[in-house]
């Protein structure tokens, strides 16, 4: 009985390895694959044609390539500069009070994780086109889609995540210590310097990575709402695949992957650092 | 003696350190503290004494400024301070399980509440260290919180607390996370350190034990009332009602009605000999502790007691080297006696007929009011 039992574990460790194997290879025989074609010297996305830094050389060199760079990466600072304010706030705000309505507030702030990209780029293009139409008839301030309306985008779904991020960290936190700051002579704002923020700065940093990346890798909502001049650069590559493949993609795919790839890692670091201390 | 206004009647002086005055304090509907007066003088060692939600955290927390009163008035030394923030009081606390800050080390801990005053960072730390090794904590300085024991990071709060030399320190369940004799080592330590500094120590327990070893005075909780202050043997010798007589120590309550000054009537008509202030017909009840009741054989007692005395039957007897304690069945409820045990004492078995007596001015009757824990 032994003998079977120990066959039938050894038969199941054998097929788990193997599903574990095939996961793994759906996963990252993509990414292997990418990679690999993104050093292919060949003007054809999918053919080997030894190996060749060339596509790099282009990404650093193509005006248009470094035109959307730049505007990704101003986006994304600014976007996440904002919404790790607003988030963190909104976090404090619906952990530490008790008020009407919070409920609701609550329900609402996560609604942009659940809303899908493309209704949330719907719902942004028309609200953006309204806003801009409203403020010209009525202020007659001319303004048109751009930076500010991709990088309010972004705020307007960074804020929730961040908030989510901040708020397990808060929830962990024991609220006797900001009370005991207090009774030590801090005011609420020494008590928030010097005992809430070190105490939540991983949460904050974490979600502020998170927004970060976020912003970097949307495409549908941005593309919506970006006027011209605004172009990002997954919307950029995503542009490019429209007009006729180039291994310039892989490339660019690669960088942002690894860039996407390096900010989450620290955003889980960060996350974890200190994690024993919160309480 | 009144019930719950029974501090209040007391004088008001100005250099009283703590004076609560018709205090009230409210969530939505459920009323944490009722109308509370309430006197702590200066240097004193004053506990607040009750179950798990009676108040007494409540209102330790409005001394700190942690909560605010919903009425009524709060005073430190003279000064109105019902709706002043923490961070304005002359006051530290110690808190339940010490709320260190775990970012900072011990120094950094004991440092911060003198930092916050504006003390130069050299003054707070002089002063910390200083503190530090007042509570033999002296090399510690540079550990976190999570690297001390139990014991040491409550001295640390201790010291956080007491560096700022605040005019009153409140302390909420101080000893409640230490083992228990730890907790009986810094019992003695807090005693002699109050003591030292003279500073009025207010400290909120549901541990009666503690609560009578270390005070001066005990205010007893119940529901948000106060029902009685006093000193641990005006609580012990003369509770105020049923709750207190029960709740301070062991005792027998035994239901009776009033016949006369001296006479009450018990469950089975038997009359009793206990003073007492109450109308005729009133329902009250006699606390009789177990350590001042002697038992004997039926036909056995003394002339003078005959008029508190009871017959019973031993139920069980429990022998626990210094003392045996009985249970005695007398005719509807069973009491607990406790006898002295010497080697030339008598043991009663279970089943055997015995008498109980006790001194009259060892019972104490109070009204059937109050509740029963």
């Amino acid at each position: 009985m032994s003998t079977t039992q120990k066959e039938l574990r050894g038969a199941s460790r054998w097929a788990l390895s193997l599903n574990a194997v095939l996961v793994y290879a759906f996963f990252y025989a993509p990414i292997a694959l990418l990679v690999l074609y993104s050093f292919s010297d060949d003007d054809l996305v999918g053919r080997w044609g030894g190996f060749t830094l060339d596509w790099y050389r282009a990404f650093g060199q193509n005006d248009e390539v470094q035109n959307a760079l730049g505007v990704s990466v101003r986006v994304a600072i600014i976007s996440t500069l904002i919404s790790v304010v607003l988030g963190t706030m909104a976090a404090l705000a619906l952990e530490r009070f008790r008020f009407r309505g919070q409920r609701v507030f609550d329900a609402l702030l996560y609604l942009p994780v659940i809303v899908p990209d493309v209704t949330m780029a719907v719902m942004m293009l028309l609200f953006f086109t309204q806003g801009i139409s409203l403020l010209d008839s009525i202020f007659g301030i001319q303004l048109s889609k751009g930076i500010a309306t991709v990088a309010l985008s972004h705020i307007a779904f960074s804020i929730s995540f961040v908030s989510i991020v901040v708020r397990a960290r808060l929830s962990g936190m024991n609220e006797k210590l900001e009370e005991a700051a207090q009774d030590l002579y801090a005011s609420k704002w020494q008590t928030f310097r010097h005992i809430t923020l070190p105490l939540i700065a991983p949460g904050v940093i974490g979600g502020g990575l998170l927004a970060l990346t976020l912003s970097l890798d949307d495409v549908v909502i941005t593309q919506f709402v970006a006027g011209p001049g605004s172009t990002t650069l997954p919307v950029y590559v995503f542009g490019l695949i429209r007009r006729g493949v180039s291994p310039l993609i892989n490339a660019v795919s690669v960088v942002m992957l690894a860039a996407s790839i390096l900010l989450v890692l620290l955003s889980s670091l960060a996350q974890r650092a200190r994690g024993g201390q919160a309480t | 003696m009144g019930e719950e206004n029974e501090a209040g009647d007391v004088a008001s002086s100005a250099d009283a350190a703590v004076t609560i005055t018709g205090v009230t304090k409210r969530f939505g509907d459920v009323v944490a503290v009722d109308n509370v007066n309430l006197e702590i003088a200066d240097g004193e060692f004053f506990a607040m004494l009750g179950p798990s939600g009676c108040g007494k955290t409540t209102t330790l927390r409005m001394i700190a400024g942690l909560e605010f009163p919903t009425e009524g008035s709060l005073k430190i030394f003279g000064d109105e301070v019902g709706t002043l923030p923490p961070n304005k009081r002359p006051v530290n606390t110690v808190f339940q399980n010490y709320a260190l800050f775990p970012h900072m080390n011990v120094l950094d801990n004991v440092a911060f509440g003198l930092k916050m005053q504006g003390a130069s960072k050299s003054e707070a730390a002089s002063a910390a260290s200083e503190m530090i090794s007042l509570v033999q904590l002296g090399g510690m300085e540079k550990r976190k919180p999570s690297q001390l024991s139990g014991g040491q990071q409550q001295r640390v709060a201790l010291a956080r607390a007491l560096v700022n030399k605040p005019k009153v320190l409140l302390l909420d369940e101080p000893l409640g996370a230490l083992d228990l004799k730890l907790r009986q080592e810094m019992q003695t330590e807090l005693k002699s350190l109050q003591r030292e500094l003279g500073v009025s120590f207010v400290f909120v327990t549901h541990d009666q034990e503690e609560a009578l070893t270390m005070s001066d005075r005990i205010a007893v909780m119940h529901e948000g009332k106060l029902l009685q202050v006093g000193s641990a043997e005006e609580l012990y010798d003369r509770p105020v009602n049923r709750f207190v007589a029960d709740f301070i120590g062991q005792t027998n309550l035994i239901d009776a009605t009033v016949a006369d000054a001296d006479m009450i009537v018990l469950a089975n008509g038997t009359k009793i000999m206990a003073p007492n202030p109450h109308l005729a017909g009133t329902k009250v009840a006699m606390s009789l502790r177990p350590e001042s009741i002697s038992i004997g054989a039926s036909d056995d007692i003394p002339e003078e007691f005959q008029a508190t005395s009871l017959q019973g039957e031993v139920s069980n007897v429990v022998y626990l080297g210094h003392s045996h304690v009985y249970t005695v069945e007398v005719d509807w409820m069973p009491l607990e006696v406790r006898t002295n045990a010497t080697p030339t004492s008598q043991v009663y078995k279970p089943g055997s007929q015995v008498a109980i007596w006790w001194d009259r001015r060892s019972d104490w009757v109070v009204p059937d009011e109050g509740f029963s824990s």
